[in-house]
């Protein structure tokens, strides 16, 4: 049992990273979302696991808040927003997915040598993931700025909150409750305005690319 | 060299020999099944090349030894692979001969022939499949080997029997490194032995094929080889999946009549694979040909993400 | 009963009020009220701290000592000048019909709840909670610059929220080192985010969690001061949102930004021991000022080159703070406060001025002094102080920065001085044709406020001739607080 769970985090940190990379390369919205959930999803698993093994309540607490919010609640409402604009199809990218791909890489050494001398020093028995949870971190803001659509867009914000819960969970076993749940907070309103946004954005400009949203530069007027 | 090395070796080769075109057979079975039709029944590969075997061979006129000569080579390649892989057994006294790098290199040439041979004769089709099969060579080669890489890097040696024998012996163990890579190889064994998503085995599409569009000149003997080569090359590959994430079960030297037991072991487990496989195909849908850069890139980069893990978590 | 519960009831009391009255033509008048209400328990908070020092409050989650007791009142006192010069302003906004009775709500709701998230992540203790305040504040004016629903200003409200969400998420990955750090040093029982705490113990946070920390901590929120590279959302958020929107930007919410990384740095400075956090920070704001000057020579929006300005000058701050001796930080304070003040004036005499022209071009706006002389003059002096002329303030702080930087950095000082003479050669050449000549300009329905232009003005005025001696000793406990 004492080395199953610290192999169970770590594939848990694995699969985020690889459901990190397949929402990069991932083409269609639909899929985007739904990944998106079963990352939120492996980091509940991992939330629960961490609380079990290190007998710390809090950590359950912050699982069921990942839970509600980030697999059921922002989901389901994303769903909701994409049917109402209509936007299912496939997402154009800035750079081709094997170019993605290799920046991808490039991102995931850096964020594993910036974070390697710092795991080492953690005391919980995850240190080892802030590496991986740094990657996705820079990986979904990636996906932030080579997409062309809004819902991506977003989908890589709330991904990197996903990231940094991920590091917090692991390295410190959580955060002070009341910083989480600052934390959920934030993110919920920020999706409920970036929702009412995208409808204003369709609105003026009959489409969600965020290529129409580039006109404000120095010189104009 | 002992008795029983040989012994094995003998048995690992006439094994592969024998349960290649069923275990092609078997995953082309399942698919039917799985889309509802009766399929052509198990043994169906084997009626064909009888077939083959028994029809008179029409080479073109232009040909040259190469296009003769390259079926040999393929086959020969692909047996040699066959000898070299852990199947039934880690006493493989061919195995010091080559290690998983050698292994891709057996691949590597066996491809080169067959893309050769494939422009030898100077058809279209020929110089479009040999331009496309070279293409995903090309990349899916890298993933191999850094799929088997992973594989080392967890056991510290690329033999492959070493391997097999370390991975086993490990206990019970959850390797992430290892899913990443578990999963990169599913993706470029499809690529490499031409299933779908990446080719459709089926078709006789120009726009779609690549390994129908290598074979299409060639005829009888030559033919029967090619696709005897091909079901190896598949055989080869599952067997070498199940070396790296399901070692368990394979003999040992000093475990001569492990040997028994090894047999109906790894029956089931390409049993289990095959119908694996035939669920991927039926559930994908074959992707643009220029889409297979990016499916081969992937797996590449997963592999090579399975090697960071490594390294960061400092564990497999 | 500690003022500080006015001080922040205030605000969150307001905003939800306004939240359903919002439209009606009182509203604004409950805005200033509510803007009032809280300066006056700023005022009593402040002259409470000045008695009795430092002090915790509340199960120590909020920590009041003389860095950020000033910087409240500052910020009350902004707030409620800027609810003053709102009420034509939007008055006016409303006749042209820019703006509908849904969005009076919203305006006036999250105008003060973006003061409540400012007070709260000066007030607080917990770094955690400047972590959420901050990105609560983000969001707040995210709404309130899209206010006006016009594709410019959607565009600038998503670029706006999209990077500073990118780098607030950077200042969260900080706090989380941060809190691996204390976690370490305090064990995990005892673990926490709250600033007391740490800094006594700042002298065993490991280094090499503290210098990626910081690191993570000085991007995040530079990103919200508008340090280049970061600066990006800044221009057109200021340009596109409603003049208040940008008075308060300026000249509060980038000096919240500027009191998070400060905090950081005192705890980064006790763990390390070297200068490593002020030579970041002397690097950033020294990009910040020569970028800032150059971009500032190329513009023709009016908002736009006042919002590189306060770009540059919250280089200009980085830069003092990063130079870290005494002096450094009381100049810089000094200019934190003098900036707040003038820029925000600025912005309150150019709102009207692109009001009665009906565009933020600079080419199109002419002889404002003869369509409205106090507009006219307001701006020419705002300009005058922005640009350092003595006796306004800015010159004293800008006068100090520049003799410590020729002592200590020698270095910087060509750069700083390039920089603010390409400022002061561009503001001056395009604001000159603006005031003086002749106008097609017509006078505006509402009369314009114009007292919190010249209060700001004055005060600006008196702090560069003589500063109290009670605010004299706040800077250099300040100073000292700061470390150095």
């Amino acid at each position: 049992m004492s080395t199953l769970a610290p192999q169970l985090i770590n594939l848990f940190a694995t699969l985020i990273l690889l459901l990190s990379f397949s929402m990069i390369s991932q083409r269609r919205i639909v899929s985007l979302i739904n990944l998106f959930a079963i990352q939120g999803a492996a980091l509940v698993a991992a939330s629960f696991l961490l609380g079990y093994v290190t007998h710390q309540p809090d950590l359950y607490v912050s699982g069921v808040l990942t839970l509600v919010l980030k697999v059921i609640f922002i989901p389901w409402m994303l769903h909701r927003l994409i049917r109402k604009l209509n936007v299912r199809w496939d997402v154009e990218s800035l750079l081709n997915v094997p170019t993605t791909m290799l920046v991808g890489i490039a991102l995931v050494i850096f964020a594993f040598s910036l974070a390697l001398p710092i795991s080492r020093l953690s005391q919980s028995i995850a240190g080892g993931s802030l590496g991986i949870a740094l990657a996705c971190v820079l990986l979904s803001f990636m996906m932030m700025i080579t997409r062309s659509k809004a819902v991506p867009q977003v989908i890589g914000f709330l991904s990197m909150e996903n990231g940094l819960i991920f590091a917090a969970t692991t390295v410190t076993n959580g955060m002070p409750m009341i910083v989480e749940f600052g934390i959920a907070l934030d993110v919920l309103v920020g999706v409920l305005i970036l929702g009412v946004f995208m409808f204003q954005i369709r609105e003026k400009f009959d489409s969600l690319d965020i290529h129409n949203l580039e006109t404000l530069k120095d010189d104009s007027a | 060299m002992s008795a029983m090395g040989a012994l094995s070796q003998l048995l690992a080769l006439v094994t592969a020999l024998v349960l290649a075109p069923l275990l092609t057979g078997w995953v082309n079975q399942w698919r039917h099944w799985l889309q509802n039709k009766s399929g052509p029944g198990l043994l169906q590969p084997y009626r064909m090349l009888h077939k083959l075997f028994q029809k008179e061979s029409l080479v073109a006129e232009h040909a040259s030894q190469l296009f003769r000569s390259a079926p040999y080579v393929i086959f020969g390649c692909m047996l040699l692979a066959g000898a070299i892989v852990p199947t039934l057994s880690t006493d493989l006294p061919l195995s010091p001969a080559a290690d998983a790098i050698a292994l891709v290199g057996l691949f590597a040439l066996a491809r080169v022939f067959m893309s050769l041979a494939a422009m030898d004769v100077g058809t279209a089709f020929g110089t479009l499949g040999a331009r496309r099969e070279m293409l995903v060579g090309f990349l899916a080669e890298p993933a191999l080997l850094m799929v088997l890489f992973c594989a080392s890097m967890i056991t510290g040696s690329t033999s492959l029997t070493v391997i097999v024998e370390t991975l086993a012996h490990r206990e019970l163990a959850i390797y992430p490194s290892l899913l990443l890579a578990g999963v990169a190889f599913t993706m470029v064994s499809l690529a490499e032995n031409a299933r779908v998503p990446v080719d459709n085995p089926d078709t006789h599409l120009e726009l779609t094929m690549i390994h129908e569009a290598l074979i299409l000149e060639y005829s009888a003997r030559h033919l029967a080889l090619l696709e005897w080569a091909a079901s190896l090359k598949l055989f080869v590959y599952s067997c070498i999946g199940l070396a790296l994430f399901f070692p368990w079960g394979v003999a040992e030297a000093h475990a001569p009549l492990a040997l028994l037991l090894a047999l109906p072991v790894l029956v089931f487990k390409l049993a289990v694979g095959g119908m694996a496989m035939a669920l991927i195909e039926t559930v994908s849908a074959k992707m643009r040909i220029f889409r297979v850069t990016e499916f081969l890139g992937t797996a590449f980069l997963l592999a090579v993400i399975g090697l960071l893990v490594n390294v960061l978590l400092g564990v497999g | 009963m500690s003022a500080l519960v006015f001080v922040l009831g205030f605000p969150l009391l307001g905003g939800l009020a306004l939240a359903f009255y919002g439209h009606r033509p009182w509203a604004r008048d409950v805005n200033v009220a509510f803007s009032l209400g809280t300066f006056l328990s700023a005022c009593f908070l402040t002259n409470h701290t000045i008695d009795h020092g430092p002090e915790l409050l509340w199960d120590q989650q909020f920590y009041i000592d003389p860095l950020n007791v000033f910087l409240v009142t500052l910020t009350a006192f902004v707030g409620l000048t800027t609810a003053i010069f709102s009420r034509p302003y939007m008055r006016v906004e409303q006749d042209h019909g820019k703006m509908t009775p849904p969005r009076m709500r919203l305006y006036h709701s999250m105008y003060q709840l973006f003061s409540f998230t400012m007070l709260l992540g000066f007030t607080t203790n917990n770094l955690g909670i400047i972590w959420v305040a901050m990105e609560a504040a983000t969001l707040t004016t995210v709404l309130l610059v899209s206010v006006y629903r016009t594709s410019a200003s959607l565009e600038a409200a998503w670029k706006y929220f999209i990077l500073c969400g990118v780098g607030i998420a950077q200042a969260l990955f900080g706090t989380i080192l941060l809190y691996m750090a204390a976690d370490k040093v305090l064990g995990a029982e005892h673990a926490t985010l709250l600033w007391t705490s740490l800094n006594d113990v700042k002298g065993q946070l490991d280094p090499t969690i503290i210098t990626l920390a910081f690191v993570f901590l000085l991007i995040g929120y530079g990103t919200k001061v508008g340090l280049v590279p970061l600066h990006s959302w800044l221009p057109d958020a200021h340009a596109e949102g409603p003049t208040p929107v940008s008075a308060v930007l300026s000249g509060l919410l980038l000096n919240v930004a500027m009191y998070a990384v400060l905090r950081c740095k005192v705890l980064t400075d006790g763990a390390l021991g070297t200068q490593m956090a002020g030579q970041l920070m002397m690097g950033f704001g020294l990009l910040s000022v020569t970028v800032a000057a150059f971009f500032l020579s190329r513009q023709k929006d009016v908002k736009r080159m006042f919002s590189y300005s306060s770009i540059e000058h919250m280089g200009l701050i980085t830069f003092a703070f990063g130079m870290g001796s005494p002096l450094a930080n009381f100049a810089g304070l000094l200019h934190m406060t003098v900036h707040s003040l003038v820029k925000s004036a600025i912005f309150f005499t150019v709102g009207h001025a692109t009001q009665k022209a009906g565009t933020q071009v600079m080419s199109e706006i002419r002889g404002l002094i003869k369509v409205n002389p106090t507009v006219g003059w307001g701006l020419m002096l705002g300009v005058m102080a922005i640009l350092g002329m003595p006796p306004f303030g800015v010159f004293a702080s800008e006068f100090l920065i520049l003799t410590t930087a020729m002592r200590e950095q020698p270095w910087a000082a060509p750069f700083l001085f390039l920089a603010l003479g390409i400022a002061f050669a561009s503001i001056l050449a395009r604001v000159l044709p603006m005031v003086f000549g002749d106008t097609t300009l017509k006078p505006l329905a509402h009369p314009p406020a114009l007292l919190p232009v010249f209060v700001h003005l004055v005060l600006a005025l008196v702090l560069g001739l003589y500063i109290p001696p009670y605010l004299n000793g706040w800077y250099v406990q300040a100073a000292s607080l700061l470390g150095g």
